[in-house]
């Protein structure tokens, strides 16, 4: 999506944000960590971060790395990249679960494009300081499953009061849905079938927009063209809900008659149509492995992650969105439980910051350890996905945003 | 009622006898977590007969010489996991005619081909009090099983004394999942003096009984409601009450000690808040959840890993429970694990899934740790039970192997995939049912 004004601004605001931290404090910091999972490259055995104005100013071995005297240090046994959880209602979705808090899903209409997640991010919910007690630094966050198209995601630090503090991109992808869950919210569309077609509709409609728009001829007052426009545009990524295989399927076959850009998420029955999906080189941010096996996730598998990586299909994890308890689902965990399941720890912490990072367009910022890049970091006091491992410290842009006692 | 566990019994006693000429069985080199000791480091354990015949140190046990030798070296060996909290076996409770039926068993609605209960063995469970919903005040009688493979209940059901042939505990619920909005309990505090004009009843049903002394000319009419009360208040059936704010659990504790019966308080999300309390209280027992995070519910915005550690430093017993399917039993050794790094003691941890569950269920005689004598419940782990990298291997329950992730039909259960979970229905557990 083309770089809008609004997102400038608030970018401007958080350097400002952090030049003035820095000024007070007065301190840059360096991480000494045994291992420093860079993820761009190969773990680094004792190793050194330096942090400088929010961003990455080097990295490499403590022998090669000298630590100027006015840097603040910390020591942490595991060092990684900030943590991305690649789709998340958290912000919108609130921890009370009472109605006046879940402003995930706007059921007035089953095709709302235009409906922002910016406008309705809750930077101050208790959710998302959790997640970032957790060493979750970015979430992919907005309008969660159950229209056909429920309106747009964003992408947040987790940080900051407001949602101008915590955003980095206002408008990343289009949540849609497919399969059996549109039906409980709506009375029409009814069925698969229907929901395919109102989809289909909506889309011709807007490819005519979308030339019109090209020739001059749209005033920019229709919201919701615009949007589809843009996501014929490849402006926005549509991501699609689709748990079975079949459903997988469909959503293939209406990304290859629009071409859109497009992100799988759910797929739980990935494992069956994995030469399909590979082939349409789409992504897949996966359910998260401890799903309930019920419903259209009942046939999920824990090696679901294990055998998308094997097969070369980029995957990420999300927290899903849970209706109950808990109310938010934690990556770090989820990806654990892949970890343990085929996929192995460097593969699943790949997933889990750059290569969520790459599937969410972000990874010119965020996912790994390497110079220039935001300086979002994670001290662990051993294996990230380790039951036992605590988070001992948090960095956000460069400040240190969540300390262990 | 005894009928029907006369005849468990003896079936159980028809295993037995097959058993009889069973060959002993030696599981050599692995680490052994026995619960009621320390850990022994190379170890020993043997099993004949569905029962542990001894468990102890390499060199210290002696091996009989027909034994069929199993080598385990590079394992953990920890006895199989009490779950005191779980709704697996699709059975259900109460239902909405009214708010209390202590008469209803979910003992004649369990499934024993549900695929629930493989899944519960992949994970360790190997016994487990299966609970009617939460929806309810009083929603039924919970029963004791054994996971195992089985095609009736009645092979399933552990019978805690033989002779009352009580085989479960008592399900309370309070705080909001029991409320109705526009119906009756609408309030925390009506819900209360439901429960004791209930309780108030049954004392005076038991006194009719006591009165007649034998003579069934006095004795008062049966009611099954009643019958199942007087075996609350006489302390030989065990209510396993949910509650999860802090004051919800001491209203739980107030109505236990009014009525003078055996309490274990279920979930106690808030338990933090009133450790001491709780502690204090002397309650037979406290079973606490684990969730991945606070909220989804209002009662449960409260709810911290640190209760384990918090209870353990108050002197309170403690287990852990998965509420499966609100906690998958494949992810119940995980529940603890996050209550060691939010400081449990790691031995008070494993025993939190093991014999305090045992305890809270009048079973510890039976499982929950690995002594000679016990039934030969235990699980084969690959590795330490607090690592995520590790799995379990093999679930033994009475001495049979009833679980094996080498064997690829077994291995599909601690997995998932397609088609392998068809539940016949969602868990409605916060609906009461």
């Amino acid at each position: 999506m083309s770089f809008p004004v609004r997102v400038l601004c608030a970018s401007l605001l958080a350097v400002g944000l952090v030049m003035v931290s820095a000024d007070r404090s007065d301190a840059q910091i360096a991480v000494k960590g045994e291992t420093v999972y860079t993820v761009s490259g190969n773990p680094i055995q004792n190793g050194v971060v330096l942090i400088k104005d929010g961003k990455i100013e080097n990295v490499g071995r403590a022998n090669r790395v000298r630590i100027p005297d006015n840097y603040e240090v910390f020591e942490a046994r595991v060092v990684t990249p900030g943590l991305i959880d690649a789709r998340s209602v958290v912000g919108l979705a609130g921890y009370y679960n009472q109605a006046h808090d879940q402003d995930q899903l706007e059921t007035s209409s089953a095709v709302q494009p235009e409906l922002r997640a910016f406008d309705s991010y809750n930077a101050r919910e208790f959710l998302v300081e959790y997640l970032r007690e957790m060493g979750m630094t970015t979430l992919h966050t907005g309008h969660g499953p159950g229209a056909v198209i429920s309106g747009q995601t964003m992408i947040v630090k987790t940080k900051g009061t407001t949602v101008d503090q915590a955003v980095i991109d206002e408008t990343t992808m289009l949540s849609i849905t497919l399969g059996s869950s549109v039906r409980n919210n709506f009375s029409s569309p009814g069925t698969r079938s229907k929901t395919v077609a109102v989809l289909r509709q909506e889309l011709i409609k807007a490819q005519d927009y979308a030339k019109k728009r090209a020739e001059g001829e749209t005033n920019g007052l229709d919201l919701k063209s615009e949007l589809l426009a843009d996501l014929l545009d490849g402006k926005v990524k549509a991501m699609v809900l689709a748990h079975t295989a079949h459903d997988i399927m469909t959503a293939l076959r209406i990304q290859r008659e629009f071409g859109f850009p497009m992100v799988l998420e759910g797929a739980a029955e990935a494992y069956l149509v994995i030469d399909e999906i590979k082939e349409a080189g789409v992504p897949v941010i996966i359910h998260p492995p401890m799903i309930r096996p019920f419903g259209e996730a009942k046939n999920s598998s824990f090696e679901t992650a294990a055998k998308l990586h094997e097969a070369g299909i980029p995957v990420a994890f999300q927290s899903g969105y849970e209706g109950y308890v808990p109310k938010t689902r934690v990556v770090r965990y989820e990806a654990a439980i892949a970890a343990a399941n085929g996929l192995g720890m460097e593969n699943a912490l790949h997933s889990i910051t750059l290569g969520a990072a790459g599937i969410l367009g972000i990874d010119n910022r965020v996912g790994s350890i390497e110079r220039g890049k935001d300086a979002d970091i994670v001290l662990f006091d051993g294996d990230p996905f380790e039951y036992l491992t605590n988070v001992e410290r948090v960095i956000i842009d460069g400040e240190v945003v969540y300390s262990k006692e | 009622m005894k009928k029907m566990i006369l005849l468990g019994l003896l079936m159980c006693c028809n295993i037995l006898v097959l058993q009889a000429q069973e060959r002993p069985q030696v599981f050599e080199g692995a680490e052994i977590l026995p619960i009621s000791g320390e850990p022994i480091l190379n170890g020993v354990l043997i099993i004949q007969n569905g029962k542990i015949t001894a468990v102890g140190a390499a060199g210290s046990v002696t091996i009989p010489r027909n034994a069929d030798r199993h080598d385990a070296s590079g394992k953990v060996i920890m006895p199989g996991l009490v779950d005191t909290h779980s709704h697996i076996g699709e059975g259900d409770g109460g239902d909405r005619s009214s708010s209390m039926h202590p008469d209803v068993r979910i003992l004649d609605t369990i499934d024993p081909r549900s695929k629930t209960f493989n899944k519960a063995m992949a994970g360790g469970v190997t016994t487990a009090n299966i609970m009617p919903g939460s929806g309810l005040l009083i929603s039924g009688q919970t029963v004791y099983v054994k996971t195992r493979p089985a095609n009736t209940i009645e092979e399933m059901v552990v019978v805690v004394d033989e002779e009352t042939g009580i085989f479960g505990g008592l399900k309370m619920a309070n705080g909001t999942n029991p409320l109705r909005a526009g119906g009756t309990p609408g309030t925390r505090a009506k819900s209360a003096a439901l429960v004791r004009a209930h309780y108030l009843k049954a004392q005076d049903y038991k006194r009719k009984i006591e009165e007649a002394d034998g003579d069934q000319e006095k004795m008062p009419a049966r009611d099954l409601e009643m019958e199942t009360l007087v075996e609350v208040l006489e302390g030989k059936r065990i209510v396993h009450n949910h509650t999860h704010r802090h004051d919800d659990i001491l209203t739980a504790i107030r109505l236990s000690k009014e009525f003078g019966y055996r309490l274990v308080l279920q979930h106690v999300s808030e338990a933090w808040k009133v450790a001491d309390e709780i502690a204090e209280a002397g309650v037979l027992g406290v079973s606490i959840i684990g969730l991945d995070s606070p909220g989804g519910k209002m009662e449960a915005i409260g709810i911290r890993d640190k209760n384990g550690m918090m209870l353990e430093e108050a002197g309170a017993d403690v287990a852990y429970h998965t509420d499966d399917p609100i906690v998958d039993s494949r992810f119940f050794l995980r529940m603890a694990a996050l209550g060691v790094r939010e400081g449990m003691s790691r031995d008070r941890a494993l025993e939190a899934l093991t014999l305090a569950g045992a305890r809270m269920m009048d079973l510890d005689h039976r499982v929950g740790s690995l002594e000679a004598g016990k039934d030969a419940d235990f699980l084969i782990l690959s590795g330490d039970p607090f690592s995520v990298y590790t799995h379990v291997e093999q679930t033994w329950i009475d001495g049979e192997k009833a679980w094996d992730r080498s064997d690829p039909e077994d291995r599909k259960y601690a997995i998932g995939g397609y088609d392998i979970f068809r539940f016949s229905s969602n868990h409605s557990h916060h609906e009461g049912n």
